[in-house]
């Protein structure tokens, strides 16, 4: 049998050693991972707890890893203030600090690996972290991810005013951060995770002015509906939103009566705000589960795109659980706190029980989704209707990279490239297409609709929802674009802090590092055989 | 299965290679179709560097005539923009980009050795720590995706067609010859037959008993946030290959690769790993001034190589209408040059403007069988299963 040495130029035992180890990392200390932190600490897990609250003024004014909207006030600056209001608000913290879990506030989690197909080398499953200026790889034998919910965006003239604001971002500046800038906000979308949020910012001190429904009737339970209008909140459904305006922030939204199509059906009016909710969907936030390789499908009964999990709450990559409301989102589970941590504890004696340890007493299931009470995916292609496509086709759904919807509906070349009005340019939607429905990743990579500094996050579930619009198909039947690390933006100087391996950077080449591939064609050999090149250059051009 | 079209020339792949070989032929009037398994430029096509200067290639000249042509002749914006600059921080790296000099001053090709203080001048993100660089004024980086999707729409303007999400299942063959290519959604008689399919050439053609030798592996790329541009975006070296885009963004990529099995059918699954980190640390050395810009991608991409590395471009002997074309990890930057040589095989049977000899399949006669092992260009799973059994 022939020797066989590995490729020197291939990644064959490059693998680093991670820079720290745990039984279990757990990402988010939302309710779910508290509670799995916490399960899992008490059976005896040596568990690393990272959540990246609190985030520093300048991550929020990136959009990350909410839609903040520069409704935060000026106390975000004080740091330490924040660090404090973080712990305040969340009192288990302090009972998963008791418990023996490491809590690391202020730690991001931007990357997550796992051996699989196509990628066998790294030293196991790893977390990728960071925290003051420098990223680490933490060691993970289990993975829980509770990393939560965002808000779709929606875009209609004057988004990109500051005051407007995504809910998630909204309760979480009043709640976690006692920082939220705006007092009287108009509330767009009903469904019952949008109306529980407004309950909860309203509860929180802020007056919600009217709550804007595209729909005939707001589509959410009926006793939050009217625990909403007892407070005073105007409810108009059968309505959009035409417009913000404001000299430097919002003082002001222009809404209008719509018919089924989103049209214009009467007269506009203005209300008077200093903030505008976006609350037409509250997304699971899967940017890490999918770019470690997680199965994702679109569940309306879950919110959308959500891993795929079993009972155990696991992933379809057998390390990794996902728990909370990054796992799915339905009513219940947004009026019960309850839900979450039930599933964040069944995950967490699931990983004990596959660790070899003694878990916990089983606790009564939960109710899972049940019916949605809104098609989640005709509900978001209705508001992008109404508000992007006929509010204005030339207004900016990707704020990162300034690309309209019309421009994303025709495919248009790049404003940068300056051939706008080249006629040879002026392609539809379906000149791209094949057999299946328009691809978001190939879209965006011509138009460059979601590429920017805040990663998709504002503009990812609009264009999607635009491409099912302008392709003629369901929503559900758009691809989920991908995600790809580093899953928060981190810059060349911090995520260049990772360790390399000596061997590595022996080797390192700029391509394959093969003796044939770069000479002149007029010195190849006219036969190739694999021992007659045994000596010569080993590095790439 | 019905015979849902016929064609001229039926290309298998939706890569740069068959969409310029597609709009070549298109461009002649002939009747084309390329068959894509998902959409196109998927795989490494639009994973790469954008890269246009491939001085050891015998289509290096055509390569570096037709670049400034392209958004004319294709009709839609590439974004090529020439010449390259390689800085070096070694006087190890100054030697190896210095081969470019020579490869090209033997085809006519003009290039400046720079001192540190010229390097820094050319490239206002550098700093401190190099030690000098050459300037290529050849070569140069355009955009893939855009590049690939101008192929596409240039060839449906001259009436070729692109069949996407449509598998190739197997052929029909008949005295000697393919005579119709099957696909997933209904077979296409043709004429002829290019294989222009990446990873999966070498599976194609094995299922007309043809031997290609091919490895596949893994490669990694990131990107940052953009900057404002600099005078030159192609700007790399430091052990990096990549660019500074038109839009601003740094886009680089190299270090080890990694060598796969790949799979069946289906796209072979692409995960990227935090090799993004050490990519991040040249490329904060290459520009410092750029240290502060935000990472906001990486991604990976999957490629075949020949045992030499370089590609085949050649006519199987049986059956004799097919022309086999793979251009081993290094297909963007050529593809223009490339096209036109698979146009120039299919309806002239040789290439008019550059000598292929060394692109023969036949160069491989005496390859020993255990070419993998040999060169170390296994899997993880192969070699734990050669350890496994030697034991």
């Amino acid at each position: 049998m022939t020797e066989v040495r590995p490729d020197p130029k291939s990644v064959a035992g490059k693998a680093v050693p991670p820079a720290e180890t745990a039984d279990l990392v757990v990402i988010g200390a939302g309710p779910a991972g508290l509670a799995a932190a916490i399960e899992a600490a008490r059976a005896g897990l040596g568990v690393i707890l990272v959540d990246e609250h609190p985030v520093g003024i300048e991550v929020m004014g990136d959009e990350v890893p909410l839609h903040f909207g520069q409704a935060m006030t000026g106390a975000v600056r004080n740091r330490n203030a924040m660090m404090e209001a973080v712990l305040a608000a969340a009192p288990e913290i302090e009972a998963a600090v008791e418990a023996g879990v490491d809590v690391r506030l202020g730690t991001a989690a931007w990357g997550l690996y796992a051996n699989g197909p196509g990628l066998a080398w790294l030293p196991g499953t790893l977390v990728g972290v960071a925290a003051d200026g420098v990223a680490h790889l933490i060691g993970a034998r289990r993975v829980i991810v509770a990393a939560g919910r965002r808000d779709m965006g929606l875009a209609f003239p004057g988004w990109d005013l500051p005051g407007v604001v995504g809910a998630t971002a909204a309760v979480t500046l009043a709640r976690r951060y006692q920082a939220l800038a705006p007092r009287r906000v108009v509330w767009l979308g009903s469904t019952s995770e949008a109306l529980a949020a407004a309950l909860d910012l309203k509860a929180a001190g802020v007056e919600i002015a009217a709550l804007v429904e595209c729909a005939a009737a707001p589509v959410g339970a009926p006793d939050l509906v009217a625990a909403l209008a007892a407070g005073g909140t105007e409810i108009l459904a059968g309505h959009a939103v035409r417009r913000a305006e404001g000299a430097d922030r919002v003082a002001s939204v222009t809404v209008v009566p719509v018919d089924a199509a989103g049209a214009d059906a009467g007269p506009a009016r203005s209300i008077a705000c200093d903030g505008v909710v976006l609350a037409v969907a509250a997304v699971p936030v899967v940017d890490l589960l999918d770019a470690a390789g997680c199965r994702i499908g679109f569940d309306p009964a879950r919110g959308g795109h959500v891993p795929v999990v079993d009972g155990d709450q696991r992933t379809s990559i057998a390390d990794i659980h996902a728990v909370g409301d990054c796992a799915g989102l339905w009513p219940a589970k947004a009026r019960d706190p309850e839900i979450a941590r039930a599933e964040g504890r069944r995950a967490a004696r699931a990983v004990v029980a596959s660790l070899g340890g003694a878990a916990g007493p089983e606790a009564a299931p939960t109710d899972g989704p049940g019916q949605p009470e809104v098609d989640p995916s005709a509900y978001r292609t209705a508001w992008v209707a109404a508000s992007v496509v006929h509010a204005a086709r030339d207004c900016t759904v990707c704020q990162c990279e300034e690309v309209t919807a019309r421009e994303i509906l025709e495919v248009r070349p790049p404003r940068y490239l300056d051939a706008a009005h080249d006629a040879r340019n002026d392609r539809s939607l379906a000149s791209l297409l094949g057999e299946g429905p328009p691809d978001p990743d190939q879209v965006k990579r011509l138009t460059r609709a979601g590429m920017g500094p805040c990663q998709g996050r504002r503009c990812r579930e609009q264009v999607a929802a635009l491409l099912a619009i302008g392709g003629a198909v369901p929503l559900d039947r758009i691809r989920l674009a991908s995600h790809r690390a580093p899953v928060r933006p981190l810059s060349l100087a911090v995520l260049g802090s990772l360790p390399e391996h000596p061997d590595q950077a022996a080797h390192w080449d700029s391509w394959f590092g093969m003796k044939g591939q770069w000479r002149p064609f007029w010195e190849v050999p006219p036969q190739f055989r694999v021992g007659d090149d045994a000596d010569g250059p080993q590095v790439s051009e | 299965m019905e015979d849902i079209r016929k064609a001229a020339v039926v290309i298998i792949g939706g890569g740069v290679t068959g969409l310029s070989a597609g709009w070549w032929l298109a461009r002649d009037g002939i009747d084309v179709v390329v068959v894509e398994k998902g959409t196109l430029g998927a795989e490494a096509s639009g994973r790469n560097g954008g890269g246009c200067s491939h001085h050891h290639s015998p289509l290096f000249r055509e390569e570096q005539r037709l670049w400034p042509m392209m958004d004319e002749l294709l009709g839609y914006p590439t974004e090529f923009r020439p010449n390259r600059v390689r800085l070096a921080r070694s006087d190890e790296q100054m030697v190896l980009y210095g081969r470019a000099l020579t490869n090209a001053a033997a085809q006519g090709f003009r290039s400046e050795v720079l001192d540190a203080k010229q390097a820094q001048e050319l490239v206002p993100l550098a700093g401190e720590g190099i030690v000098g660089g050459y300037y290529y004024a050849f070569g140069g980086h355009a955009n893939p995706h855009r590049t690939l999707q101008g192929y596409a729409w240039a060839m449906q303007d001259h009436g070729g067609t692109l069949l996407q999400n449509c598998a190739v299942t197997g052929f029909r063959r008949a005295g000697g010859r393919v005579v119709a290519v099957e696909t997933e959604r209904g077979a296409i008689a043709c004429d002829h037959v290019v294989i222009a399919a990446g990873p999966h050439t070498g599976r194609l053609a094995a299922l007309l008993g043809a031997d290609i030798p091919l490895a596949v592996a893994r490669a990694e790329m990131i990107v940052t946030e953009a900057l404002p541009l600099m005078p030159l975006g192609g700007v790399d070296g430091n052990g990096l290959y990549g660019r500074q885009t038109l839009r601003g963004n740094l886009a680089y990529g190299g270090g080890p690769h990694e060598w796969l099995d790949l799979p069946h059918e289906g796209a072979p699954p692409k995960p990227s790993t935090p090799l993004a980190g050490n990519i991040a640390r040249r490329v904060a050395e290459l520009l410092p001034k750029a240290a502060h810009a935000r990472v906001i991608r990486s991604w990976a991409g999957v490629i075949e190589n020949t045992p030499d590395g370089r590609p085949i471009i050649d006519r199987l002997p049986e059956p004799d209408n097919v022309i086999v074309a793979t251009l081993s990890s290094v297909g963007f930057g050529l593809s223009p040059a490339s096209g036109r040589a698979i146009r120039d095989l299919v309806v002239d049977r040789a290439c008019s403007f550059a000598d292929l000899s060394t692109f023969r399949l036949d160069r491989f006669a005496a390859l020993e069988p255990d070419w993998r092992e040999r060169l170390g260009w296994l899997s993880a799973e192969a070699f734990a299963h050669r350890q496994g059994s030697a034991v």
